[in-house]
């Protein structure tokens, strides 16, 4: 089968690393090849991070670059738009609709460019917006985002639903389970 | 079995099933989790030492002793181990001796780019370089083998995109291993010049000995394709060529990138119509090949810049650009920033708004450079702050000066600056920002936290003894959170006539030992839009409406944006 490439992007402390981790694991245990790459050391103060997510029979590469993505899951609305040129034609953006201001906006320096989104339907881009903030809040924890936005994902995989809540129950403390798969079925259903 | 791991994790999986005891390194980006995941196999004794060359030196002495050693570090942190390493390579070893160093290009988080390949070479030792994770655990277990047999030290050189992606490897046992004996060798662990003298032609004779095994050792292998291009390659740009190609062209993948062969690349040459080396940084393999009288093309094609990707690879090859969406809008850079709650920005507000000039040191604090502190006036390398200050007194300087270094880094080689401050007598001031952490890879442990890589107490260096102790009289503690006192003690330590220390001490906000205060929130009535608030540059406190606005999901209570508000705007929320 062709290399599957998707990308999760978003803001440092956002929580990419449990996604990464949790897809990991649900496709080696599928029986695939996979790579998963990112830059540590700066990603948790803040800066914009990048986890390339890839599976098929063989993969080389551990980056993705332009026009080669077939998802980008995007923790915040302004990354999503940054990633956006690695995107295949076709290829989806599952976004959350949260706003989180980088400093140069902080500061005035620039300005948050608030309509991407409708940008980037605009250009063609198959935009799925969600408000996974609220949701993971509903499921017990704001931090349960990265979950929320892994069960959006799930609806465009064809592996079953047992095996993504198998692979968060390998993947998230004992204590974290039940919240953590209410979280995702929530993204799953919205 | 098969698992999914990062490059690091396999090389400290290799260390493991080699059967290594002894691992000491210091942390640097990207080479920090190797020792991160060694430390968690409870069958290798492993630390975090204060710098590299203390690392390496112990792994020295653990290797010398018999046992089956590493040390692991980023690629600058090499130029700290330089000193032993150009001798060890005279010594030898006596258990395999593995260095594991990683080097980033593209500079995702170092200060310069250089390719430590130039050191295999410079100090006559080989050199490994894996592709992926299963070729970084494979190679991690040879590099032992390999030590051994021809009694060096090897050094096994990851790259970020390797180090830091994960891809499956099939794990092994461990060779459990007694240490070989030690039996007291003058002639070769005393490295005086009439033993030296005689070591170095041993040395020559092994680089030419390890220069007819890659010949036909298997880290090195002609992958045959089409013969109309061939491509000489190694490490991360291996993957991107195959990204890029498939498996059409025919590829020479080097694995020991130090010494190369000779024969395995004249024939590869004579069996293709065109050759490029493709390699990130400096054209190391292209001038072998030259050096050896095979025409290729190199870096007139591939710069030396930046790490490469399969779209340079395409780019130069002049395949066509893959069809991408491009926004019209302008995407505001998101850089890294200084954490909200971070108890260094008190500090650096209080010496931006002194107009204080400030030599800067490596960690979490050289993020105080950008807007709007802009509080830095120079980054070098570990400990040049303490050392670049007493330079920048001694030459006259008559403005206010500081030294900013965390207490990692002032371990690191922080104190010998200090040392030289006391000793040669230049009236400067350092700043310790002790946040009892290495931060920037990551939060590992160090001598002045109290606590060893496996997060069980040990010694606690007591820094305020320390510095009394290497003849500094004034040594001044202070809390960063409160900005009166740190302008005081500033001010006080500016003004004295002798050199002072202030240990600027307050422990990482992302600890998990700390507990942080309900946020504080801003009385939109009372604020009167001066941005005071917004000179500290906290990620949590913006602009709204005209009004400061602090985000709730990100404040931590510090309350250092409370004490600069002149009218009494911000606050806690009242019940």
């Amino acid at each position: 089968m062709n290399t599957v490439r998707l990308m999760i992007v978003g803001v440092g402390g956002q929580g990419s690393l449990l996604a990464s981790k949790l897809l990991g694991r649900l496709l080696v245990d599928e029986g695939y090849d996979v790579k998963v790459s990112e830059v540590h050391g700066m990603s948790q103060r803040g800066g914009s991070v990048v986890t390339y997510v890839q599976f098929g029979d063989k993969v080389y590469s551990p980056v993705i670059e332009q026009g080669e993505a077939d998802f980008i899951v995007s923790f915040e609305k302004l990354e999503a738009a940054r990633h956006v040129a690695c995107l295949k034609k076709g290829g989806t953006v599952i976004v959350n609709t949260q706003q989180i201001d980088p400093m140069p906006v902080i500061t005035g320096a620039a300005t948050y460019p608030e309509t991407v989104l409708d940008e980037m339907t605009a250009a063609g881009v198959k935009v799925d917006a969600l408000d996974a903030l609220s949701l993971a809040q509903k499921a017990g924890s704001a931090k349960a985002v990265n979950i929320v936005l892994m069960g959006r994902l799930a609806k465009y995989f064809s592996m079953d639903y047992d095996k993504w809540i198998a692979a968060i129950e390998k993947s998230v403390a004992p204590k974290f389970v039940e919240m953590n798969k209410k979280a995702f079925e929530l993204g799953y259903n919205a | 079995m098969k698992e999914l791991m990062i490059g690091n994790a396999a090389v400290a999986r290799g260390l493991y099933e080699a059967g290594c005891t002894v691992v000491s390194s210091y942390p640097g980006t990207p080479s920090t989790e190797i020792t991160e995941y060694a430390a968690e196999y409870n069958e290798m004794y492993c630390e975090w030492a204060p710098n590299e060359k203390v690392a390496m030196e112990v792994a020295f002495g653990a290797s010398m002793a018999g046992a089956r050693s590493a040390c692991a570090m980023k690629h600058v942190g090499l130029n700290v181990a330089a000193d032993p390493l150009f001798t060890m390579s005279y010594t030898g070893v006596n258990g395999g001796l593995v260095i594991c160093v990683a080097d980033d290009p593209g500079m995702h988080s170092s200060q310069n780019e250089q390719d430590s390949r130039h050191y295999a070479v410079a100090a006559k030792v080989p050199m490994l370089e894996p592709a992926d994770s299963a070729e970084s655990l494979a190679f991690a277990k040879a590099a032992f083998a390999l030590s051994e047999e021809f009694d060096t030290p090897v050094i096994l050189r990851m790259c970020t995109r390797i180090a830091h992606a994960q891809s499956i490897v099939e794990t092994g046992a461990r060779d459990e291993r007694d240490n070989r004996p030690y039996v007291k060798t003058p002639e070769k662990y005393i490295m005086m010049p009439g033993n030296a003298k005689k070591c170095h032609p041993v040395v020559e004779a092994r680089t030419a000995s390890l220069a007819a095994l890659a010949e036909d050792c298997p880290f090195n292998r002609a992958e045959m394709g089409e013969k109309a291009l061939g491509i000489i390659t190694s490490g991360a740009s291996y993957q991107y060529v195959r990204e890029t190609f498939g498996e059409s062209v025919s590829v020479l993948k080097i694995g020991m990138v130090h010494p190369l062969p000779t024969k395995l690349i004249r024939d590869f040459a004579a069996a293709v119509d065109r050759v490029v080396v493709i390699e990130e940084l400096d054209g190391m393999l292209e001038a072998h090949c030259t050096a050896i009288g095979v025409t290729v093309e190199g870096k007139e094609l591939f710069t030396n810049i930046g790490e490469f990707s399969q779209r340079t690879v395409a780019e130069v090859f002049g395949l066509p650009q893959k069809e991408h969406v491009a926004l019209d809008t302008a995407i505001p850079v998101r850089p890294p920033v200084m954490c909200a709650g971070c108890p260094h920005r008190g500090m650096y507000y209080t010496l931006a708004k002194n107009k204080v000039t400030v030599i800067g040191d490596i960690g979490c604090y050289t993020l105080g450079a950008q807007p709007p502190l802009c509080a830095l006036d120079s980054t070098l390398c570990m400990g040049a702050s303490v050392s670049g200050l007493h330079g920048f007194n001694k030459a006259g300087n008559e403005n206010p000066a500081v030294a900013v270094i965390g207490d990692s880094t002032f371990m690191h080689s922080g104190i010998t600056g200090l040392v030289n401050i006391a000793y040669n007598n230049s009236n400067s001031t350092v700043i310790i920002l002790d946040n009892s952490i290495t931060g920037m890879t990551g939060h590992q442990q160090n001598p002045t936290t109290g606590y060893n890589i496996k997060g069980d107490p040990a010694a606690k260096i007591d820094l305020e003894t320390l510095c009394r102790a290497v003849g500094i009289r004034r040594v001044r503690v202070v809390d960063p959170y409160d900005l009166a006192a740190c302008e005081a003690v500033l001010k006080e330590e500016l003004a004295a006539d002798e050199a002072s220390v202030i240990i600027s001490r307050r422990p990482c906000v992302l600890l998990k030992s700390v507990k942080t205060k309900p946020p504080v929130t801003v009385d939109a009535d009372k604020c009167r839009s001066c941005k005071k608030c917004m000179k500290l540059g906290c990620p949590a406190i913006r602009m709204r409406d005209g009004k400061a606005d602090i985000d709730a999901t990100l404040c931590v209570g510090c309350g250092v944006c409370e004490q600069l508000c002149a009218f009494d705007a911000i606050g806690e929320v009242s019940e």
